[in-house]
């Protein structure tokens, strides 16, 4: 019958649609099974974020724990404020812990990494990490060492 | 209503505009109920036009449509295709659903508008297609037909839902002769044996004067003459004469407007 | 030859607008019309599913075919240009971002336009020429719900499958490339590739772009053909304004969305 090769070729059709769009999602974008709602938010507040972007990682030793959600500036100290969506269950980080920004490789994107500190205190949803280290710009880099070099010349 | 009984169709002042040239001017026109009526006329005279007004697939610019008691440019969207089910359109080239068989094709309007069962479908759909004398090609695709067994199907499909009107739209064009004679003789026959008004579009005379029992000549926007056969043939109008004799040149010229031809052809470009 | 005079430029310079005011209009209401208000046939799934089948499994094949080898490309193209860079494994998430955010959509719908959106012109063209259309009308079933609606949503449905589709073979195909044959390490092919997909800001906008493209190339394609002058002439140029008016929209509106999606405002 030539109406059943026509439904069964429409249903293998719109089965490989569906099946493209899972691969899209587990094998692309390694979508995981568990919700991303279960975090909690941490401000950090950086002289310079030069280079950062929402979206950017969050680590701690090499491990992604979360996502930079938004990046704003601070109105009445002047720094750039970041907000970070760490995982839930890493409810225990010390409130002296730092943050810097950080860089993959030599051109590689920009990432937050954090450094475990030592207080018995721990942070909670919406506290803030004072200890903060910014994002290394390489012309202020090249700017110093040139003005070192010139200093020394001249004594 | 202003219907009267004795018409199934009634056209009052009707005007219809293409852009600015305007192809009806005011026309009356009547089809008698239960009888053939023929509307004649030149190529490009708006006769198809006509048939369209009629089944309101146009609108016209003023004037009234009555048919069977309704004056169609006044319905909306949804009872028009209401009213149109009592109306049947065997189109010039039978217009068949090219992607059905025969035997759905003249199924299809039982199926959109009924809740028959297949099988009463099935028992309706073989008496029509009998009638045309097709039945044992209901299996065949269109494009399998001759030209005139399309029309044919297609005239059992627009006689699927036993209509009231019945409209022809130049149903002689392009046929062979035997197939010619096989579309008068159904036509006459459907129309006595079923009583329904036949309204032919044509401008093979002979064909339709030979089934038609009221004649329509139209022509420049105007109904130019109407009558029986007879009376037609017989007119001292020089338009209708020219038409129903087939004379070459006369009131309706040989030649399109042109300059002067000595003129044109001695002059400088 | 006498000149136009200024008023008479400007007069046909108003026609032509309003002309294609005119048009756009026209489309619109068929556009309501058709997927509006009252519609009710019985069997209009089944008519879904035949349209499905000649609009979408038929375009299946130059879908994946073309995938495969556009994923292929990049791939090649993609390893000469990083591995000077020293990081070839960053093909696979070039690969699987240009995709995604670019070409599934645009090329799928680019394809389609040929493929799918001309035959439903012409189709369409074709059925009013020999009068179908006219003779459902009288038949007393609004072609409009009958021939345009299941095809339009046929076009809907099929576009933003084909798409996930193209983006997956050609995935595949760009993996096949660059792992088996140029031989970039299987791990960091796909652990960069996940680590800089993001499923809601790229997987989803590519869906979004090819809803989009799907919705306005069958539109295109379904009312040039119900607009068309119904002689062997209109069919043809019918046709030919199908492919280029959709994929000059795709391509437009191409822009407006990647602006709206990943620009920066």
């Amino acid at each position: 019958m030539q109406n059943r090769t026509l439904e069964i070729g429409v249903g293998l059709f719109l089965l490989a649609g569906i099946l493209a769009l899972l691969l899209l999602a587990l094998r692309v974008s390694g979508l995981s099974a568990s919700p991303s709602s279960d975090t909690y938010k941490l401000y950090a507040n950086f002289d310079n974020i030069a280079g950062l972007t929402v979206r950017s990682k969050v680590t701690m030793a090499g491990v992604t724990i979360g996502r930079v959600t938004a990046i704003d500036l601070d109105r009445d100290s002047f720094t750039g404020r970041v907000t970070m969506e760490l995982e839930k269950r890493l409810d225990n980080l010390p409130s002296d812990s730092t943050a810097s920004i950080l860089t993959a490789g030599l051109l590689g994107e920009k990432y937050v990494g954090i450094s475990v500190g030592g207080d018995e205190t721990v942070l909670k949803d919406g506290g803030v990490i004072h200890d903060t280290q910014s994002s290394l710009v390489l012309e202020d880099l090249i700017g110093k060492f040139l003005l070192n070099s010139v200093g020394k010349e001249a004594k | 209503m202003s219907v009267d009984n004795a018409y199934a169709v009634e056209l009052k002042g009707v005007t219809f505009k293409r852009g600015s040239r305007s192809i009806f001017n005011n026309v009356d026109i009547r089809i008698p109920r239960g009888k053939v009526t023929g509307i004649m006329g030149p190529s490009g005279c708006g006769k198809t036009t006509l048939l369209r007004l009629i089944g309101a697939q146009l609108r016209p610019a003023s004037g009234e449509v009555w048919v069977a008691g309704q004056n169609l440019p006044t319905l909306s969207r949804s009872d028009l295709f209401d009213a149109r089910k009592q109306m049947g359109v065997l189109f010039q080239s039978g217009a068949l659903f090219t992607d059905l068989d025969v035997f759905e094709n003249v199924a299809f309007p039982l199926r959109v508008h009924t809740q028959l069962s297949d099988e009463m479908i099935r028992d309706i759909v073989l008496m029509k297609l009998q009638a045309v004398g097709l039945r044992g090609a209901f299996e065949l695709m269109p494009d399998e037909l001759s030209g005139g067994m399309k029309r044919r199907v297609a005239l059992a499909r627009a006689i699927a839902l036993d209509p009231q009107i019945l409209m022809y739209d130049e149903p002689f064009v392009g046929q062979d002769p035997i197939a010619m004679g096989v579309l008068v003789r159904l036509i006459r026959l459907l129309n006595d044996a079923l009583g329904i008004t036949s309204i032919v579009v044509s401008h093979d005379l002979a064909e339709t004067a030979s089934i038609a029992d009221y004649l329509y000549v139209v022509g420049d926007g105007q109904v130019l003459g109407q009558g029986t056969p007879q009376e037609l043939m017989n007119s001292d109008n020089p338009r209708i004469r020219q038409f129903m004799k087939g004379d070459p040149d006369g009131p309706v010229p040989f030649h399109f407007p042109a300059p002067d031809y000595r003129a044109d052809l001695l002059g400088k470009r | 030859m006498r000149r136009k005079s200024l008023l008479e430029r400007i007069r046909l310079f108003g026609r032509a607008a309003i002309d294609v005011l005119a048009v756009l209009g026209r489309s619109w209401l068929f556009l309501l019309h058709a997927l509006i208000g009252r519609g009710g046939i019985g069997g209009s799934f089944q008519l879904l599913v035949k349209q499905l089948y000649s609009v979408g499994v038929l375009s299946l094949a130059i879908i994946v075919v073309s995938g495969i080898f556009i994923g292929m490309v990049l791939s090649l193209q993609g390893f000469n240009i990083l591995s000077s860079y020293g990081s070839e494994q960053a093909v696979g998430q070039m690969i699987a971002l240009t995709l995604l955010r670019e070409l599934g959509p645009v090329v799928t719908a680019l394809l389609f336009a040929g493929r799918a959106g001309s035959a439903l012109t012409a189709e369409i063209g074709n059925m009013k020429s020999t009068e179908q259309l006219s003779s459902l009308e009288m038949i007393g079933v609004d072609p409009l719900k009958y021939i345009v609606a299941p095809r339009l949503w046929a076009g809907f449905i099929s576009l933003p499958l084909l798409a996930m589709i193209f983006s997956v073979v050609g995935i595949w195909g760009g993996s096949w490339v660059a792992v088996d044959w140029l031989g970039v390490y299987e791990g960091s092919f796909w652990s960069n590739m996940q680590n800089s997909v993001s499923f809601t800001d790229d997987v989803l906008n590519g869906v979004i772009k090819s809803v989009v493209f799907a919705f306005v190339v069958t539109w295109i394609a379904v009312f040039q053909g119900y607009d068309c002058e119904p002689t062997s002439e209109g069919i043809s140029r019918a046709t030919t304004k199908t492919v280029v008016y959709a994929s000059l929209a795709v391509l437009g509106l191409d822009f407006i969305l990647t602006a709206l999606m990943f620009g920066d405002f």
